[in-house]
């Protein structure tokens, strides 16, 4: 099996303080990443840089895509990786209003998804939407309401139906929890694992919370002041930490 | 199936003015399929310790860990997560679920990991609920609120849902009334009966007494006293 993604020495600097640097790893289909680290600690900017909404100032991001194979998708033109955005990729934003039109319908955030890849058939893209409402968990009755009717917790499943709708092969997350409650939480993470399993989606998911990566992610990177401090297998990282940072991180984590 | 040769095992504090604690050394195990072998010790000897570097949740200092041929001790994380899935189950004493997932899917899930036919994996998981005395009506709901016994069962279900080739056993009797732990003891039993090689804590002696074949004490891999 060959990675589906293999990034190698990313770099981003602001001027002359870094983002990130040196990040190297391989994702492999099917595989759920975790990037942890404080505010600042550079994991957005990574995150942003290997989704394209950032040019990093070095490296490569090879990802596998349907159509050409391996391909650098640093130095592919703006128009190919905006289509790659809409067919193998999906992004979560932490707000879900940065990742939805709040002036269209429920049903209209999905099937314009679906309607940028080239549907244009009226019955069969409502279908899906239908079909995707069910699935994360929101009564089709609200299919035409706009998403601001909808609570925090409904809008962000809105957000992962319009994302996944089209069927992509990665998902990027940006505290696809943060700012939800504890409850709410739960059963958006309980949905993520069920859609990740089935459709056998990769993912790499950028959280600052170590009980969102524990329950959803089988690597796990940590990082601090732009750089990767330690990686591995989640379970391992968390309960048996090898460097100082990661211990302290750890260590932090309030006990309920 | 499982065999450990001179496993050491510390851990470096670094927030702690970078205090080594050197909890294991030395440690050597072999296990063939079809046998049980229990760790002994007492508290804090690292019993659970070698359980865990047997799993890769600790990383082991030293030495080499094969379970199923695979060096847990150097593999990448996707080769110890397919050791998981296909060769190596884990019964520990604590139940850790995403909140809000039914009993049932819990206990399916290693099936479905594996891609078994849900109606299957359900079928299998129902079966096992329902040896381990778990009523019907828990079935449809979130593990995370029932007692602590009732949470060890449904551990122990999951645990054997996949007909493991190596299994490790964190005192799977424990908190079980009389009726429960003779049912875990058949399941370790048949688990013996089919090639399975299992590695477990019993604190309980006469659980001990039927299902291991031989005991190992854990004190032998404690480090001397460092002068």
């Amino acid at each position: 099996m060959s990675p589906l993604l293999r990034v190698a020495g990313i770099e981003k600097r602001y001027g002359a303080r870094i983002g990130c640097a040196d990040v190297s790893f391989d994702l492999y289909p099917g595989e759920v990443m975790g990037i942890v680290g404080e505010s600042g600690s550079g994991k957005s900017t990574l995150l942003n840089c290997l989704a394209g909404h950032l040019a990093p100032d070095a490296g490569q991001v090879i990802f596998d895509t349907w159509r050409m194979g391996p391909v650098d998708t640093v130095t592919m033109s703006e128009p190919e990786r905006r289509m790659l955005s809409r067919t193998d990729w999906a992004f979560v934003h932490q707000h879900a209003r940065d990742g939805l039109r709040m002036s269209v319908s429920a049903g209209g955030n999905i099937g314009e998804r679906l309607m940028a890849v080239g549907d244009r058939h009226y019955g069969r893209i409502r279908a899906a939407a239908l079909d995707w409402l069910d699935r994360v968990e929101i009564d089709g009755a609200r299919i035409d309401d706009r998403p601001s009717a909808f609570s925090g917790g409904m809008q962000q499943r809105l957000q992962i139906a319009r994302n996944l709708v089209t069927g992509p092969r990665l998902v990027f997350m940006d505290e696809p929890t943060g700012g939800l409650d504890v409850s709410v939480q739960a059963r958006l993470l309980d949905l993520l694992r069920g859609l990740v399993r089935r459709m056998g989606l990769s993912a790499i998911i950028v959280t600052h919370d170590l009980a969102v990566v524990r329950l959803l992610a089988d690597r796990l990177m940590v990082m601090k002041d732009g750089r990767v401090v330690e990686s591995g297998l989640t379970d391992q990282v968390l309960d048996d930490p090898q460097h100082g940072y990661t211990q302290l991180l750890v260590s932090s984590v309030l006990q309920v | 199936m499982i065999d450990i040769r001179d496993v050491s095992k510390s851990f470096t504090l670094h927030n702690q003015g970078g205090a080594v604690i050197r909890v294991m050394e030395g440690a050597s195990l072999h296990v063939a399929p079809g046998e049980c072998v229990a760790l002994t010790g007492a508290s804090g000897a690292g019993k659970s310790t070698l359980m865990r570097v047997i799993y890769g949740n600790y990383l082991a200092a030293s030495g080499s860990v094969l379970v199923g041929g695979l060096d847990v001790a150097r593999a990448e994380p996707r080769e110890i997560l397919r050791l998981r899935r296909e060769v190596l189950g884990y019964v520990s004493q604590f139940l850790r679920v995403v909140p809000r997932v039914p009993t049932v899917e819990v206990v399916a899930e290693p099936l479905l990991a594996l891609g078994v036919d849900p109606e299957a994996a359900r079928a299998r998981a129902e079966a096992l609920l329902r040896r381990l005395n778990i009523p019907e009506r828990l079935w449809p709901l979130s593990p995370t609120t029932f007692s602590g016994g009732e949470q060890q069962r449904v551990n122990i279900a999951r645990g054997f849902a996949h007909a493991y080739p190596a299994l490790l056993l964190d005192e799977p009797t424990a908190s079980l009334d009389a009726e429960n732990r003779a049912v875990v003891l058949e399941l370790i039993a048949e688990a013996k009966a089919r090639g399975a090689a299992i590695v477990g804590i019993f604190h309980d002696v006469e659980a001990r007494a039927r299902v291991c074949d031989r005991v190992v004490d854990v004190s032998g891999f404690t480090p001397g006293v460092a002068a």
